[in-house]
């Protein structure tokens, strides 16, 4: 089974990075763009088919390390 | 004084700590391997040293935080031993729950890496007792990620109970955290835990030790827990 992370800061964490791309677009010309945020995405395969468990077992994995719930939110999504 | 100083992966500061150790508190420091389970026997002050340990890989210590070694230090901490973690350490600490919040990216995306002054908070504790309450002490700092910050909550917790341990500061003493060299909330440039036997702080203290190499002002750190050591 595959699924994907995707962590991000919380919205009240200011991100330096996001502004900083933000600017590069500005500079590039790249035109409509109101704000940038950046967060990580990891693609997990799990083994087996059990999606609650595959769900218990990320939640398990996010808290104890991808994510820092301090600063940053995540979400699981299920490849179809 | 018995100290253990961990190394992980991509520590490389560990041998600047140890040589401090030696020659500011008269200590024979272990190096432990973060693979190990216990620390070594009678150990009173472990010391979690700077570098980029796993090569800030996810997140600056996140995983040097999960190493084995760390459960010996949690279980010493909560007796009441003596931690100190710098830049590193300090993420490493945050990272392990032994000390709340955490290190973002400097605010102006720059790594920074020159002397800063810190105005040392207060005298009482086993890390500060030979410097003096307000005693403004030059120190480096080498680090792309120690904007401290935390909820509003935590720091309001942090500043009631007195567990800043530094705060970086201009000439004149006072605080200006836009002046600082990353953005830090409140200037933060350490914290204490709350019983006060834990000290994480992004300033390399073990780096201006001998006159030969500059200022001297990080002696003060590695005297106050040889005092407190001593007279444990």
């Amino acid at each position: 089974m595959k699924a994907r992370v995707i962590v991000t800061l919380k919205s009240a964490v200011l991100d330096p990075q996001g502004k900083a791309i933000e600017g590069a677009l500005h500079s590039l010309g790249v035109g409509g763009v109101q704000s940038v945020r950046q967060g990580k995405v990891f693609d997990v395969e799990l083994a087996g088919n059990d999606r609650a468990s595959a769900e218990a077992a990320l939640k398990d994995a996010c808290d104890k390390l991808l994510a820092n719930t301090v600063i940053e939110t995540y979400k699981v999504e299920f490849a179809e | 004084m018995k100290p253990a100083v961990i190394l992980f992966p991509g520590s490389n500061r560990e041998q600047d700590a140890a040589r401090a150790l030696r020659l500011v508190a008269g200590a024979k420091p272990t190096v432990v391997w973060h693979a190990e389970h216990e620390l070594p026997a009678g150990t009173d002050l472990v010391v979690l040293p700077g570098g980029f340990s796993y090569g800030d890989y996810l997140r600056c210590g996140a995983i040097a935080a999960r190493a084995n070694i760390m459960d010996a230090v949690r279980a010493h901490a909560a007796r009441g031993g003596l931690v100190l973690g710098i830049f590193n350490g300090f993420q490493i600490l945050c990272g392990a729950g032994l000390l709340p919040g955490v290190q973002v990216r400097n605010a102006r995306l720059r790594f920074v890496c020159r002397d800063v002054l810190l105005r040392v908070e207060r005298a009482d504790t086993a890390f500060t007792r030979a410097y003096r309450k307000n005693d403004l002490v030059s120190v480096p700092v080498a680090h792309g990620e120690g904007n401290y910050t935390a909820d509003e909550t935590t720091i309001a917790e942090l500043e009631s109970e007195g567990r800043v341990a530094f705060r970086y500061a201009r000439p004149d003493g006072r605080i200006d955290e836009t002046d600082g060299p990353n953005g830090a909330i409140n200037g933060i440039a350490g914290i204490y835990s709350e019983k006060f036997n834990v000290l994480g702080m992004m300033p390399h203290p073990e780096n201006h030790i001998e006159s030969e190499i500059g200022p001297t002002d990080g002696r003060g750190l590695f005297q106050s827990l040889a005092m407190a050591l001593k007279a444990a």
